[in-house]
């Protein structure tokens, strides 16, 4: 009886907090998307509106345009963005493209040897990596600029040339690659080691290399590890702005299309009304990476939290 | 047009030849590297896979590190030694005063703020249908940028003169509850805290996501026996629930404070680390860019670096025990 009656009391609270819950959950929710609609209906207005009117004015006023896009992508009357945010945009893909594809290839190697071809120090050389995922970025930047300007010299002596790409694709595609391998071996690794044993066995009683079970096994088996840390990667770089600050001049040959927006944050004037469309454009695309392939997102973004 | 296709169309030939090489070179030394046999054929083996990681590490992380911690000791051009003098300059100048003030308020304020919202809404979220909505619009800002939330916030942020319309929604609530709005970003200290929400926006979900998972691990028929006992909603939560998440909560806390101590985009777009809102990624990155004094920029970095490693080491310790766990 009294067993009953705690059941019975506490399906009644459930049911009285699940409400009160939802409400929470729904009043938050809405709390934390109201920015991003304000930004995304201000990139709907006439420039001349932006200014003028508040945007859930406009929202129940409706006198909409894409007026600010075509300005933004093309190019308007601004003089800080003579040829619009497009030139950028396209820099954006050309950096983050062979960021993404070249460490996560060379990782996925680097994880394979650790994990399946063992050797004297390799368990050594597996913790090494895994430890230089404390070194912050901010640790390299000017040696590293140092040596893409004007090489490495010990005293005198030339011990490795300029390498001439600072200001260049190659000079945005290095350092990305770079910082990203601690923490992308550390991840395959955890992965590939995590491939059955048998398998790589009977490939290499078949006569199989290492070469060819890199390729016929590791990396068909691995596919759902490696998406989910290339697309932690690919938003990295695209959302990243320390990088691309230090290591791309701010010009439309090769700046990413995200710094190129943070320097239009402080202009006022026409930039400033086309900065909401030009942010739209900018978050549109991890926005549908993450809309598209939100289960290897979230196991991404959680796996590279570290970070 | 013309002059637009003559500069971009080059560079997706570059990215396309950039990514075509990268593989024929690959392909090329596999199937080169692959026809060794006997003795030879695992050294080679190791040398090809993991040859290109270490030398990237060595020249991109390794090498620059220990260069930066030597440069920490040297001149503004990293040509001459002075000892202790860029350490000793940051005990002494009033903007580095400033900066650790900051500093200290970011790594108290975020990560609570993050983990506590975080773990209040995975808890409702359990107790919801249709979470899956709601969860997804709350882990969205995490694919914005720092810099694209920088923008979207200038808009709830932005300030007109009292006279005019304000388009701002912060300032627009201000007046609607009978106060006189301000321009925000210039009011100390309320501009950091402002520049802090910003942050907390972006990464709650983070947060609210691995804690949701947390929570569902939690056993059921635990959560029932317990139940049976009469434990009921607060002190369930409390005897019961928490303590079995607890690890992950401090993980959440600890990835805040790791990201507040880094943090550089949004103080960078929204004020440039003006206004008192100065940090010390951004002023790591100010002192070597603007100012080109790689000493005291390599000393900050240096400070960071310390700052971080600690607690980075105990984050990442737990992840993989608990990686290793489940």
């Amino acid at each position: 009886m009294s067993n009953l009656k705690i059941a019975s009391h506490n399906s009644g609270r459930k049911l009285f907090s699940s409400k009160i819950a939802t409400l929470v959950v729904w009043f938050v929710t809405v709390i934390w998307t109201i920015p991003t609609l304000g930004l995304l209906v201000t990139s709907f207005k006439a420039d001349k509106d932006i200014l003028n009117e508040p945007w859930w004015v406009s929202l129940f006023n409706p006198n909409f345009t894409l007026s600010s896009y075509k300005g933004v992508l093309f190019g308007g009357d601004s003089e800080s963005l003579s040829n619009g945010v497009l030139p950028y945009f396209i820099n954006s893909i050309v950096i983050t493209l062979p960021a993404t594809i070249f460490p996560i290839v060379i990782a996925t190697m680097a994880a394979y040897a650790l994990a399946w071809i063992r050797f004297r120090g390799s368990d050594f050389i597996f913790f090494f990596i895994f430890a230089l995922q404390i070194v912050p970025l901010q640790m390299s930047l000017i040696p590293l600029l140092l040596l893409f300007t004007g090489g490495a010299h010990i005293g005198s002596v030339t011990v490795f040339p300029a390498l001439g790409i600072a200001g260049d694709f190659a000079g945005i595609w290095l350092p990305h690659t770079m910082f990203a391998l601690p923490l992308a071996v550390y991840l395959l690794h955890n992965f590939i080691a995590s491939l059955p044993r048998d398998l790589m066995e009977a490939a290499h009683v078949d006569g199989a290399n290492h070469f060819k079970v890199f390729r016929m096994i590791v990396l068909p088996l691995s596919i759902p590890g490696i998406a989910a840390i290339a697309i932690f990667q690919f938003l990295w770089v695209w959302n990243d702005l320390l990088v691309a600050l230090t290591f791309a001049s701010g010009t439309e040959e090769v700046a990413p299309i995200n710094s190129k927006l943070a320097s239009l944050v402080g202009q006022y004037g026409s930039g400033y009304t086309q900065l909401s469309a030009g942010a739209f454009i900018t978050i549109a695309v991890p926005l549908i990476v993450f809309f598209s392939l939100q289960r290897y997102f979230v196991r991404g973004l959680l796996a590279g939290s570290v970070k | 047009m013309s002059d637009f296709l003559s500069v971009n169309i080059p560079k997706f030939t570059s990215v396309l030849s950039a990514i075509t090489f990268f593989f024929i070179v690959l392909a090329v030394l596999f199937a080169i590297a692959g026809r060794a046999n006997g003795k030879k054929a695992r050294p080679i083996a190791i040398f090809i896979f993991l040859g290109p990681a270490i030398v990237l590490l060595l020249a991109g992380l390794i090498i620059p590190a220990i260069r930066t911690l030597l440069f920490s000791f040297m001149n503004p051009d990293s040509n001459g030694w002075v000892g202790f003098e860029n350490y000793y300059w940051m005990t002494q100048d009033p903007n580095i005063k400033t900066i650790m003030v900051n500093t200290i308020l970011w790594i108290m304020v975020v990560p609570i703020f993050t983990a506590a919202l975080g773990l209040l809404l995975a808890i409702m979220l359990d107790r919801i249908k249709h979470e899956s909505i709601p969860k997804s619009l709350l882990f969205m800002p995490m694919a914005i940028s720092f810099v694209g939330a920088s923008i979207i916030f200038k808009f709830v942020y932005e300030y007109r003169e009292p006279d005019e319309v304000q388009i701002g929604l912060l300032s627009t609530i201000v007046k609607f509850l009978g106060a006189t709005p301000s321009d925000w970003m210039l009011s100390k200290p309320l501009n950091t805290f402002l520049l802090m929400i910003i942050y907390v926006w972006t990464q709650m979900g983070f947060g609210m996501v691995i804690l949701s998972a947390a929570i569902k691990a939690v056993p059921a028929d635990i959560v029932e026996a317990s139940a049976l006992d009469g434990a009921a909603g607060w002190r369930l939560f409390r005897n019961i629930t928490f303590p079995m998440i607890k690890g992950t909560f401090i993980v959440v806390l600890a990835t805040g404070v790791v990201g507040a101590l880094k943090v550089f985009d949004i103080v960078r777009t929204m004020t440039g680390g003006n206004f008192g809102t100065n940090v010390l990624a951004n002023e790591m990155y100010s002192q070597v860019f603007v100012q080109f004094d790689q000493g005291k920029g390599s000393a900050l970095a240096i400070v960071l670096f310390l700052l971080v490693t600690p607690i980075l080491v105990y984050n990442i310790r737990s992840l993989r025990m608990e990686r290793t766990h489940s």
